[in-house]
């Protein structure tokens, strides 16, 4: 075994563990919300390290890999943002435990800006 | 000048994915940049003399590694939290102003305040971001501790995008 697909084999391991801890997440948390803090973004570093760790085990795809990433890293946010904006929208609400919600507080403001 | 820097753009993605330096890779490659970028130069943005200044790549560099740093540190964090028995979590959203200007400036900071696990912007008015805290902790006023998610960031991307 050559010493990069040493390297390689650990960053999919660790990129496996942070997915799985993702899903674990999903299920423990009590909101929505908080659920995609855990869904969306435990897998941010665990998808990047999986597919980073292919193109270290194979040094020949390592640029398309890196590729991929960056495009991982500019669509998975707008996703996430788009579902949480339309959720709060919808009128999910924050679970009781919430300390502050200034976005509901503003809303009536936010709405007049919007139509004029 | 905007077509020519998103076809330069464009080519290079090309070449990275294909791999090869075949002329017939090539010319192709280049035909299909020349048009996308014909259709849409606005990758390149408004002013294109941002392109040419070295020190904003430099910035962009160190900011990588500076993210990279964030990412991994507030994913151990959350990753505690879902495992530990009690769930200690203490969510709210929460108002942060921010000083950056341009549009693909304030898409970035939401890029990578969404991406650093812990924080999530859920909506962005004029130049205060609506961002969901797994934990707020002890920050209730809008100029105090809430900045902290925002400043980090701030500092490099003014420079890599202002």
């Amino acid at each position: 075994m050559q010493w990069y697909e040493i390297i390689g084999v650990v960053m999919i391991v660790t990129g496996a563990f942070f997915l799985f801890l993702g899903a674990l997440g999903v299920i423990r948390m009590p909101d929505v919300y908080n659920r995609m803090q855990a869904g969306t973004k435990a897998t941010t570093l665990g998808a990047l390290s999986l597919i980073m760790g292919v193109g270290v085990y194979h040094p020949a795809w390592f640029f398309k890999t890196g590729i991929i990433s960056l495009f991982i890293l500019l669509t998975n946010p707008v996703s996430s943002n788009a579902l949480a904006r339309a959720a709060h929208n919808s009128g999910v609400p924050l679970i009781e435990e919430s300390v502050v919600d200034k976005y509901a507080e503003d809303k009536e403001e936010i709405k007049k800006e919007m139509e004029s | 000048m905007r077509v020519i820097i998103s076809t330069f753009v464009l080519f290079v993605i090309w070449v990275i994915l294909t791999q090869s330096f075949d002329p017939q890779e090539l010319i192709t490659g280049f035909i299909v940049a020349f048009i996308v970028s014909m259709i849409s130069p606005a990758i390149a943005g408004e002013k294109t003399g941002k392109w040419f200044q070295p020190k904003r790549y430099i910035y962009l560099i160190v900011y990588l590694f500076y993210f990279i740093w964030q990412m991994i540190k507030s994913n151990i964090d959350v990753a505690k939290r879902v495992i530990s028995p009690k769930l200690p979590i203490k969510p709210g959203i929460v108002k942060v102003k921010t000083k950056l200007k341009t549009n693909a400036a304030k898409l970035a900071l939401a890029n990578s305040i969404t991406l650093t696990p812990g924080t999530l912007t859920v909506d962005i008015v004029g130049d205060e971001f609506y961002i969901h805290w797994i934990d707020v902790g002890n920050c209730d006023d809008v100029h105090r501790n809430c900045q902290e998610i925002a400043e980090g960031f701030e500092k490099y991307l003014e420079v890599i995008f202002e």
